[in-house]
């Protein structure tokens, strides 16, 4: 059998779980991860980073409506799909995970953002024309009343939500960790550690995204970026890389240690199969350069061009470092038998319904998503009262 | 209290949760099928979709009901409990219309190579002959009676 | 070898009544098969197993298997290293057309037929998002080819590699313990067509089985038992180095 080496049982040659699910964890990753920076400003009082807290909400909600599209085309019935609504099986976190995203969606992400930004959607509502009113007064759900006390209200109800809304992203992101982490048929997936790691990573890539997207659009406006507010997220984000990868190098060591049975096959697995994607890509590029490349603003006072520059490489090191974090664990996850006695090999399709076309499409996607959000519900301050009739 | 009024959107947007989750539950109760739960978290008629499959082997005994002058042949012979499936292949058409369904013979040099070549991998006490040394391209009819193969068991023709 | 046509006039009619109420016999309808008075499983017995693929072939005749897919397959174990870590294994198209002749040399060779083991605690069940693979009453793991999303959730599941998803249904599909011919009578195609023996249907709940007679006197075991899947398919004679 082509791609094969040594023994793998018959039905295991091809792999099951494409690039396509590789790509989802990562895209509710960012969720988490943007939605935890925004969480920063709201819950913990950290005024350093009030600049990106609604594109981080913006950024989170783009990415979250995106994210079941890479499961639609993998699935063999996406038509079934509702099924998982109508009849979810309480023993399967897939199917509790469906109301998981559900509950995330609706009764977090969406509410936040429509309480932070009713009274600008009330005013957009009034003063804007044809289609966009009609949308606008939608989202008002008819109710005009923009008084102290109802945003008084607003406020305090959206502080809830986002009290509630940590646990619910660690909950989004966890239950994808508990998804790989709790079958027991596949040594290399099953770990009480992997919900954690899946967390910790995706808080990782999640605040480094909207950190990239911040710096990058404000360029683009033409506008000074906030060196306070990107410095302090560097800090967050260099912190929680470091818990990421102590998780992960436990995780390394006790496999090492405890040497057990499936330890020789995935030892092989990793030194030949995964060195360019893991040991390279994962560990060297994607966490120990720009754990080295924070730590050093961290410690060194540098001017400010330069911890920009840092950032913006630190930044795009790690999100490439967290995406092959994915593609190690979902795709070496099927390259090695069960029978811990062969390997086969991943042949991506190029132009299929799994293929890497539709994953670069479905990585754009949740891009132009925002570019919508952002047009519809500009983040900025300066343009709150004149809202998207004017060009942006 | 005045609060109410200024909460009234709140309302509104719980309204709408509540609108939803109704409009499901409505959905959910056509939609479903009316077997499921039957037996378990599962839709109880798929057991009788899975069991309604069409049977393609007859079973020995089903064969043995018409051609006891074979099962007699068989039955004290090295290849009694060699069923007739196993090398005539799968015949419940040929149950269904004994008439018009004719089975066809099966080749001796290849069906027969398949159990009885040697290798080291097959069980010792296991009769098996390295083909060119024992019979040199012979067919295996020739010696041998397919249902009672053993030779010196009066087997041969 | 030819049924004279006077025993055909007599032992047609009566073999086909009989064959007709095997086929008549489903679950439902029939008042013979109560799901309730059955638990089923499979032993298969390693010393007797010589890998001519008779099973793999009739099952993909039975059950229309796809090309490149199985629902039972054979396996063949050369095991030379005394510590059973590093046997060679091979399953050319599982086993389907038997295996190439082995060499003799200082290993010892054995063929290891497989499937599902239809467990009783079985974790592909457990994480199907929808219920659209379950255990029946009797025992048997089916898939619900009608509900099924094609998420291959449960084949990650597996520990044995049993299931598959079905090229062009787009749904998992599994070996199903030939249910539809058990439930009428028969036994699996691929213990019909077994030359030796060397695979037997076994129903756990029948008193007469003679499963009972076998495990009080033979050392049997399960693949991976570790696991805990509660694996209803027993090995006889299963050699240490088998994964």
């Amino acid at each position: 059998m082509s791609g094969v080496e040594g023994f793998m049982y018959p039905n295991e040659v091809a792999l099951q779980w494409s690039v396509l699910i590789v790509l989802y964890p990562f895209i509710t990753g960012l969720v988490a991860g943007a939605f935890i920076l925004a969480s920063l400003e709201r819950v913990f009082r950290v005024d350093a980073v009030k600049p990106t807290y609604r594109l981080a909400l913006l950024t989170a909600l783009a990415f979250l409506l995106d994210a079941p599209l890479p499961l639609q085309l993998h699935l063999g019935h996406p038509e079934r799909s509702p099924e998982m609504y109508f009849t979810p099986h309480s023993t399967s976190a897939m199917a509790m995970f469906g109301y998981v995203y559900l509950w995330y969606l609706m009764a977090v992400l969406v509410l936040e953002i429509w309480l932070d930004y009713r009274r600008d959607i009330v005013l957009w509502s009034q003063e804007s024309k044809g289609l966009l009113r009609l949308i606008y007064k939608v989202m008002t759900l008819g109710s005009s009343n923009i008084s102290e006390r109802s945003l008084a209200i607003d406020e305090r109800v959206g502080w809830i939500v986002t009290i509630v809304g940590i646990p619910s992203a660690f909950l989004l992101h966890g239950y994808v960790g508990f998804i790989f982490g709790s079958i027991k048929a596949n040594p290399w997936w099953s770990s009480p550690l992997m919900p954690v790691v899946f967390i910790f990573s995706a808080m990782v890539s999640g605040i480094a995204a909207v950190m990239l997207l911040y710096m990058g659009v404000t360029k683009l406006r033409g506008l000074k970026i906030d060196i306070r507010c990107v410095d302090t997220i560097a800090m967050y984000l260099f912190y929680i890389f470091i818990i990421d990868f102590s998780l992960e190098m436990l995780d390394l060591i006790h496999r090492i240690y405890e040497a057990d049975e499936s330890f020789r096959s995935l030892d092989f697995m990793v030194h030949t199969k995964l060195f360019v994607s893991q040991i390279v890509i994962q560990i060297l590029l994607g966490t120990v350069t720009p754990l080295v490349l924070l730590f050093v603003t961290q410690v060194v006072k540098l001017p400010e061009i330069a911890r920009k520059r840092i950032y913006v490489t630190a930044g795009g090191l790690a999100l490439i470092g967290i995406f092959a974090m994915r593609w190690n664990v979902v795709i070496g996850g099927q390259l090695f038998s069960k029978s811990f006695l062969g390997y086969t090999t991943y042949k991506m399709a190029l132009g299929t319904r799994e293929g890497l076309l539709p994953a670069i499409a479905l990585t754009i996607l949740p891009f132009i998503f925002l570019w919508i959000l952002v047009k519809l519900l500009p983040p900025w301050s300066e343009k709150s009262i004149h809202g998207a009739v004017a060009a942006d | 209290m005045s609060s109410f009024k200024d909460a009234g959107h709140l309302f509104r947007f719980a309204g709408l949760f509540v609108l939803a989750f109704l409009v499901f539950l409505v959905v959910r109760h056509y939609v479903v099928p009316k077997s499921f739960g039957e037996y378990g978290h599962y839709r109880g008629a798929a057991i009788g979709d899975v069991a309604a499959h069409p049977v393609k082997f007859a079973g020995h005994e089903t064969c043995e009901g018409c051609h006891t002058d074979i099962l007699d042949a068989k039955k004290n012979g090295k290849h009694a409990h060699v069923n007739c499936e196993a090398c005539h292949g799968a015949l419940a058409n040929h149950a269904n219309d004994p008439a018009s369904v004719t089975p066809v013979k099966p080749d001796t040099a290849v069906l027969c190579a398949r159990c009885h070549t040697a290798s080291a991998a097959k069980p010792k006490g296991f009769p098996q002959v390295v083909s060119s040394d024992h019979s040199n391209g012979v067919p295996c009819e020739t010696c041998h009676n397919p249902h009672s193969p053993a030779i010196d068991a009066g087997g041969a023709k | 070898m030819n049924v004279s046509r006077r025993q055909m006039l007599i032992l047609l009619p009566a073999a086909a009544v009989a064959w007709k109420s095997v086929l008549a016999g489903t679950p439902e309808d029939s008042p013979n098969y109560r799901m309730s008075d059955h638990w089923w499983g499979m032993l298969i017995d390693i010393s007797k197993c010589i890998g001519c693929g008779n099973c793999v072939r009739a099952c993909q005749t039975e059950n229309e298997v796809p090309d490149g897919h199985f629902r039972t397959w054979v396996e063949r174990y050369h095991v030379t290293d005394e510590n059973m870590v590093s046997p060679q294994v091979i399953s050319p198209d599982g086993g389907k057309e038997g295996f190439p002749a082995a060499a003799e040399d200082a290993g010892k060779y054995f063929f290891v037929p497989k499937l599902c083991n239809q467990c009783a605690e079985s974790p592909c069940t457990q994480v199907c998002p929808v219920g659209a693979t379950f255990v029946t009453p009797d025992g048997v793991v089916m898939v619900d080819q009608k509900y099924c999303l094609g998420c291959a959730y449960c084949v990650q599941a597996c520990p044995y590699g049993c299931r598959y998803i079905h090229p062009e249904k787009h749904v998992a599909d599994k070996c199903t313990l030939c249910y539809h011919r058990i439930t009428k009578g028969l036994t699996t195609a691929c213990c019909e067509t077994c030359p030796t023996g060397a695979r037997q249907l076994v129903d756990l709940k029948n008193p007469k089985d003679p499963i009972h007679e076998f495990l009080k006197t033979h050392s049997v075991q399960v693949l991976k038992p570790q696991m805990a899947t509660g694996a209803k398919v027993y090995y006889n004679d299963l050699d240490g180095s088998v994964r």
